[in-house]
């Protein structure tokens, strides 16, 4: 039996397991919304902005671990879901846009709503295809999930013309697709295994430093057997956390430009790096030169351009982390003599010193004013237990959560690394909501990056994804402000955030909960509150304007050499109009 | 130093701007590229010359590796290759150089494929050196029109794949 273009979508996305569909139609795609109008097999999710449609299907990825999915229109519809494809192209997430083009007769003639997406989309995508030929289709599909799914993830968009979806075709899905290009390596070179065995042996300071690989080859579990067996203690990147349990004593926390000071000083002091699926991000390295000058580095990657990129490598082992880390452990245990534990004791000494010098801390306000770490550590703190899902947008709220947050799990922590792309948290929150309905799904939101994708509370509520948004209000964009203060002089270009809209009536008006806390006095119950809610709740926290994220690392500076609190000489100034009269009454604001 | 790379893709659409975005994208130099079809015409011959340090030619190994429509990568310069180019060369003459002009085609083993009152069209195929030659050497006369093919080149010998591991590892 012949199917249309659109029947034959649908029915590509039912054998490749998708349930839920972010979209927004247009003029091209209505033939396959239409179809899927017609089905209860794909849940689609109607977003407000394709933006915020495609960082829902990086949510759903991340939390999943399987490829997001969504649907777009030419034109205008493409180049608004560009930022969520860079977004996942940066911090390789699986993901498969379908962009729906003009028809093949209209192709070049500058159609209305027609644009390039295959020349738009190329540099932010792992591949993309335009699909001229309905016969084409299928198989298509099924490569377009192939390529984003393995290897080293990512992005792929699907073109497809409006006359493809309409016209027919005999629809046979294949059971497997090969590309001759593209064959990426999953064992790592036993040789260069058993050379990184020797080398973790030799080692008296070693430091195991995950990243985001980890998650995406679900190699959770065979990172904490190499660490308790070896007794390497783990730092783990932005996107890492999770990977490792974050309360486990080898856990060091988050490294890089605002990673704990115990982790920036093992790195640094090391003489052994064991890179896992980490890709030397200069937030991690800072100044590369002066990059562990003691170390040797072992680098695991699945992807071979990672490796001696940013930093020369002395092992490279190009693999799947969950492949080569299987096969390390088990080279490990059978050279690994009696415990380690007492080998690695000056060197665990070491950090715990470290650990006790400089630990996360903040003070709280003489004024009253809630601190934003406060406010991050209580709702860790309160919600802890049932194992939440938490997403951030970008920025200092988004420092602080992964200082404070000490996940568990992986696929927990939904967060824009690369690219950092403010307005992801809130979208990225509800696709995970989409993919666990039973799961508590938190987003931890700075008032500026919330309002990127503020629209989307209409999609919360309609397509009933009951997140919980914390939003972090300095009425500042914070980090702008922070390096404002540190080097332009306290001279606040732009960062401040005047006529930030009222939350808890924005909620209201969007028929969602709107929750407020005040006073610090008012954190934990509004906490509490937010949790009972089985509705999409915003909760307004106004906080100490000024604070700064601690410790940092100034761009291009040494990981040993931390800026550890305010600096004396700092001034703060005001801008002008900060202090609001009337509107901001029931909260704190001024320095 | 010159690189010569040889690359193997799909011969299909959006090949070539994928391999020049790559190249532009991330701040490598094209000195210069020319792409046929190989004898099997559902694949591309690209040749690349490039320059860099050997850390950015490995990345350009690799990135170039890493598009999905590559299918072979060969740095040249790891072994003994052969490399041609081809141009024509339209030389204006006055009535007193022609003579000249093709004695200069004639010492080079150049052609004349063409000819007019006033100029010659002179093809030439060569390394770089003999092309660089004789430009230089028609220059006083007048060159009208210069059309350069780019580089081809060929291994002297078959040679495995560039290294897609470091090369340490592939000694191994």
């Amino acid at each position: 039996m012949k199917l249309t273009g659109a029947e034959i979508f649908l029915e590509c996305l039912k054998r490749e397991g998708v349930n839920t569909l972010f979209a927004l139609p247009g003029g091209v795609v209505l033939k396959i919304f239409d179809i899927l109008h017609q089905q209860k097999d794909v849940n689609v999710v109607l977003t407000r902005h394709e933006q915020g449609a495609g960082h829902m299907a990086e949510g759903y990825a991340k939390a999943t671990g399987k490829a997001g999915v969504c649907l777009v229109t030419s034109g205008p519809g493409m180049t608004n879901v560009i930022t969520a494809l860079a977004d996942a192209y940066m911090d390789s997430v699986p993901l498969v846009c379908f962009s729906g083009q003009v028809p093949t007769s209209l192709i070049g003639n500058d159609a209305f709503q027609e644009a390039d997406n295959i020349g738009l989309s190329r540099p932010c995508t792992k591949y993309n295809f335009l699909v001229k030929d309905v016969n084409d289709l299928a198989v298509t599909i099924k490569e377009a999930f192939y390529v984003a799914t393995t290897g080293r993830p990512g992005p792929v968009l699907v073109d497809i013309p409006k006359d493809v979806s309409m016209n027919k075709a005999d629809f046979k899905y294949p059971g497997s697709v090969s590309i001759r290009g593209y064959n990426p390596t999953y064992d790592g070179n036993k040789w260069q295994i058993k050379q990184a065995a020797e080398a973790i042996m030799k080692a008296r300071k070693p430091i195991l430093y995950a990243g985001g690989g980890v998650i995406f080859s679900g190699a959770s579990e065979e990172l904490l057997e190499l660490a308790e067996l070896t007794h390497i203690p783990v730092d783990m990147t932005l996107m890492a956390l999770g990977a490792f349990p974050g309360e486990h004593p080898l856990s060091m926390g988050m490294l890089g430009m605002h990673g704990t000071y115990w982790a920036n000083m093992a790195m640094h002091y090391s003489d052994l790096v064991i890179a896992v699926g980490a890709r030397f991000d200069d937030r991690v390295t800072g100044k590369v030169s002066e990059f562990c000058p003691q170390a040797k580095v072992i680098h695991i990657d699945i992807d071979p351009t990672s490796i001696r990129k940013n930093v020369n490598v002395d092992i490279p082992i190009v693999g799947d982390c969950k492949s080569v880390l299987r096969e390390l452990v088990q080279v490990l245990r059978a050279t690994v003599n009696g415990d380690q534990k007492d080998l690695r004791r000056p060197w665990l000494d070491q950090i715990r010193e470290w650990q006790r010098a400089h630990p996360l801390a903040y003070e709280q306000d003489p004024n009253g004013a809630i601190k934003p770490q406060h406010l991050i550590k209580r709702v860790y703190e309160l919600t802890k237990d049932r194992d939440p899902i938490v997403a951030t947008d970008v920025g200092q709220h988004q420092m602080w959560s992964a200082q404070y947050f000490k996940l568990a799990k992986p696929n927990r922590w939904l967060t824009s690394g690369g690219l950092g792309t403010m307005g992801f948290g809130f979208p990225a929150a509800m696709g995970a909501q989409a993919a666990f309905p039973g799961k508590l799904v938190l987003c931890i939101a700075g008032d500026g990056s919330f309002q990127m994708n503020t629209q989307e509370l209409a999609t919360a509520v309609v397509s009933k994804l009951p997140v919980k948004v914390f939003i972090v209000n300095n009425r500042f964009h914070g980090m702008v402000r922070q390096w404002q203060d540190l080097f332009y002089e306290g001279r606040y270009a732009s960062s401040y955030l005047d006529k930030t809209p009222d939350f808890v009536k924005l909620a209201d008006a969007y028929g969602a909960v709107g929750l407020r806390a005040s006073k610090v006095s008012e954190v934990d119950d509004v906490i509490r509150e937010a949790m009972a809610v089985d509705k999409p709740v915003l909760i307004d926290v106004p906080v100490y304007q000024y604070e700064n994220c601690y410790p940092m690392i100034p761009a291009g500076g040494c990981n040993h050499e931390m800026i550890l609190t305010d600096p004396p000489e700092l001034k703060k100034q005001q801008p002008a109009g900060a202090k609001v009269a009337g509107e901001d009454k029931d909260t704190v604001l001024t320095a | 130093m010159d690189h010569i790379i040889s690359v193997i893709v799909e011969n299909k659409f959006g090949v070539l701007s994928r391999v020049a975005g790559l190249f532009s994208g991330r701040g490598f130099n094209i000195e210069s590229l020319s792409v046929a079809p190989t004898l099997d015409p559902s694949m591309s011959m690209m040749t690349i010359v490039t320059t860099g340090d050997d850390r950015i030619i490995e990345q350009i190994v690799k990135q170039l590796n890493k598009l999905i429509d590559v299918i072979k990568v060969v740095d040249l310069n790891e072994s003994e290759f052969v490399e041609r180019e081809t141009a024509l060369i339209k030389v204006h003459t006055k009535p007193e150089d022609r003579a000249e002009a093709l004695r200069l085609a004639d010492i080079f083993r150049a052609r004349v494929v063409d000819s007019t009152p006033t100029t010659y069209t002179i093809e030439i195929t060569g390394d770089t050196n003999k092309i660089e030659a004789i430009i230089n050497l028609l220059q006083p006369l007048g060159i009208k029109e210069l059309a350069r093919t780019g580089r081809v080149a060929i291994a002297r010998e078959p040679v495995r794949p560039a290294a897609t591991q470091p090369k340490r590892v592939a000694k191994e």
